[in-house]
């Protein structure tokens, strides 16, 4: 797609779940690329895919049932897909590091948060214990905690401080690719907007590139770069952050958009999209959200939209554009 | 006041927890007009859930009054409380754990109906069940449908329908689509915006989420800690909010815009325990403008001078 060289490029990934009620098709044609220093959102509803694609960046889909069906995942020019698990684990953490949901659960309840830390620093790099404790100190107070409370336990903390502290475990060495599933959703608004307020600084510091998994496209217009909408296991518009927010194109995106309240205007009604998810073991042919669709035409039920660039670098799969 | 259909007086309900006293819901006072949408907005743990639940007294108060048309609702005998219910319905956040798995949709939606001895005729009860489905929005082919079989948005719907069952007249909305969607979010919040026209129904609406309850709400009050902060129209609470944690609420509301010209404040420190709560302003801890006197006199709840209520003892002297 372009000369110059992206940290991560997804290239047509399919991952399925074979499960007793059949096949679930989590991801069907996922095409994505991430460049240096960027961040891009990621978003989607529930069941779109998103954290799948995020388990399968990081090689944890677990097989059974989930198998990578086809397609490439390019880190530094590299295919993921075909490394060794010994290889994946010095990627998994040192390069690509990913911060999870729920932070009450991805803390060990029986282990000092410091200890915690410095686990992680101790996988990757060679240092002392006791250095590593040092780092871990120091790593606390980047994301403004004191360093004394490394000998606190996970639930000597709120939600929103277990949140900083696992990032500072994802950011202990500063990895490429911090990939982040809907790192502020369990937490409280004011409490969120100290987290992203966080995140964007460390962001800016340690120039890391984010991808950052979410279903609030107001976080989306506060923090990131570049969106990507996922709709049934597919990427349908990406785009540059104001190119999507000015001129979105997809009818899906931009019922997205219409059906969340506006916060600054009157609304007597919102406007909706009919009928819910389609089912991923029963996905509809040619394009997945036809059935839902406004504006769609006899031939979106048989022809698989292709990849179609409506401007440089804003792609959308939509039938609608493709005779331009 | 004419037209007000709920009177909450000196409402407080403590919970005893080995740590001490929690202070859940401590001496609030507000009134809900016939037909509107109050909104209750607020961070977790701050009280909004425990009001919803004493108003309708699926929780018992310590201390407090709660003014139904005219009858303190907390007196109600056993009897008379029953029968108010049929008026005073609930639906709750979370559709995946509030119906019981092991009843068809037509058996839970039923279920109310069975208790107050509704219908005489098992056709009636079949037909009252179809016209409620029909009334939510759900398609007759789920009737005989589990809980576990339909989609969240779907849940969510036969708990309004268990709602609307009795005919109510007042329905606390407890947190009713914040698992839910943004897409099936909207066509809820639609659902519910139409059954209060159809119905004349009036509503509190409990929620976290400023965007979707200013959408709902005529008014909106602002808890924090187990207190009320501030009560103003929907419009001015917006526009010009006057408590410093208003402000710091509204500004951390994320907007799918870009250009958003805002200044955000952002707050210290988390949320305190409610627990053996310190006298003084419940928002010392954590608010930019705070002052020695803060914390020896509790701030009430006053007037603001444009129709609202604000309890800050700077009200209206912050500036803009």
């Amino acid at each position: 797609m372009s000369d110059r060289q992206q940290l991560l490029e997804i290239e047509d990934l399919a991952v399925h779940y074979v499960t007793e009620d059949g096949t679930v098709r989590a991801l069907e044609h996922l095409d994505l690329s991430l460049g240096y220093g960027e961040t891009l959102g990621f978003v989607g509803e529930t069941g779109a895919g998103k954290t799948t694609a995020a388990l399968a960046i990081m090689q944890l889909i677990p097989h059974p049932p989930g198998e990578i069906v086809r397609g490439k995942i390019l880190f530094e020019g590299q295919d993921l897909l075909g490394k060794p698990n010994d290889e994946m684990r010095d990627i998994r953490g040192k390069k690509i590091a990913m911060i999870f949901q729920d932070p009450m659960t991805s803390l060990n309840p029986s282990m000092t948060v410091g200890k915690q830390i410095a686990e992680m620093i101790r996988l990757h790099e060679n240092l002392t214990p006791a250095q590593a404790l040092e780092k871990a100190d120091h790593m606390l107070e980047t994301v403004g905690i004191q360093a004394e409370r490394a000998k606190d336990y996970p639930h000597q903390f709120s939600g929103g401080m277990k949140q900083r502290v696992v990032i500072a475990i994802a950011l202990a060495c500063n990895p490429k690719l911090l990939i982040a599933d809907e790192p502020t959703t369990a937490l409280d608004v004011t409490i969120q907007a100290q987290v992203l307020a966080l995140m964007k600084d460390l962001k800016d510091t340690y120039k890391t590139s984010m991808l950052l998994i979410t279903h609030d496209l107001g976080i989306v217009a506060d923090i990131c770069d570049k969106v990507a909408i996922l709709y049934a296991g597919s990427v349908i518009e990406c785009a540059d952050k104001r190119a999507l927010f000015t001129n979105p194109c997809h009818p899906y995106t931009v019922a997205l958009f219409h059906s969340i309240p506006d916060i600054d205007a009157e609304q007597e009604q919102l406007s909706i999209i009919k009928g819910i998810m389609p089912d991923p073991t029963d996905l509809p042919t040619g394009c997945s959200f036809h059935p839902r669709c406004p504006n769609a035409m006899a031939e979106c039920s048989q022809t698989i939209p292709g990849r179609i660039e409506v401007e440089p670098g804003h792609v959308v799969s939509c039938l609608l554009f493709k005779t331009k | 006041m004419p037209g007000t259909l709920i009177e909450v007086k000196n409402l407080k309900k403590y919970f005893v927890t080995k740590a001490g006293l929690l202070h859940a819901v401590d001496d609030i006072n507000f009134h809900i007009e016939k037909g509107e949408t109050l909104g209750l907005v607020g961070e977790s743990g701050c009280g909004k859930s425990t009001t919803g639940r004493v108003l309708i007294r699926l929780l018992e108060p310590t201390s407090g009054q709660v003014i139904y048309n005219g009858d303190n609702v907390l007196l109600f005998s056993r009897g008379q409380m029953k029968d108010a219910r049929k008026r005073m319905q609930i639906v709750f956040q979370d559709p995946y754990s509030s119906l019981n798995p092991r009843l068809t949709v037509s058996e839970l939606i039923a279920e109310p109906l069975y208790v107050n001895h509704v219908c005489k005729s098992r056709q009636e009860t079949q037909d009252k069940i179809k016209k409620l489905m029909d009334t939510v929005g759900l398609a007759e082919r789920l009737i005989n449908s589990y809980p576990h079989e339909l989609d969240g948005g779907r849940r969510q719907r036969v708990g309004i329908a268990r709602a609307l069952a009795l005919k109510p007249e007042f329905i606390v909305l407890d947190e009713p689509v914040s698992a839910l969607d943004v897409c099936i979010q909207a066509q809820v919040l639609n659902l519910l915006q139409g059954l209060q026209r159809d119905f004349g129904l009036t509503y509190l609406f409990i929620s976290h989420n400023l965007s979707v309850v200013k959408h709902m709400s005529k008014r909106i009050a602002v808890m924090y800690l187990g207190k009320i902060v501030e009560v103003a129209d929907y419009r001015s609470i917006f526009e010009h909010a006057q408590h410093p944690y208003t402000r710091a609420l509204l500004s951390a509301v994320t907007i799918p815009k870009l250009d958003v010209k805002r200044t955000r404040i952002l707050l210290e420190g988390d949320i305190p325990s409610p627990i053996n709560p310190p006298p003084g302003c419940r928002f010392y801890g954590r608010c930019m403008y705070r002052q020695t006197s803060c914390q020896e006199t509790e701030p009430e709840l006053a007037a603001n001078g444009s129709g609202g209520l604000v309890a800050c003892h700077f009200a209206g002297k912050l500036g803009a």
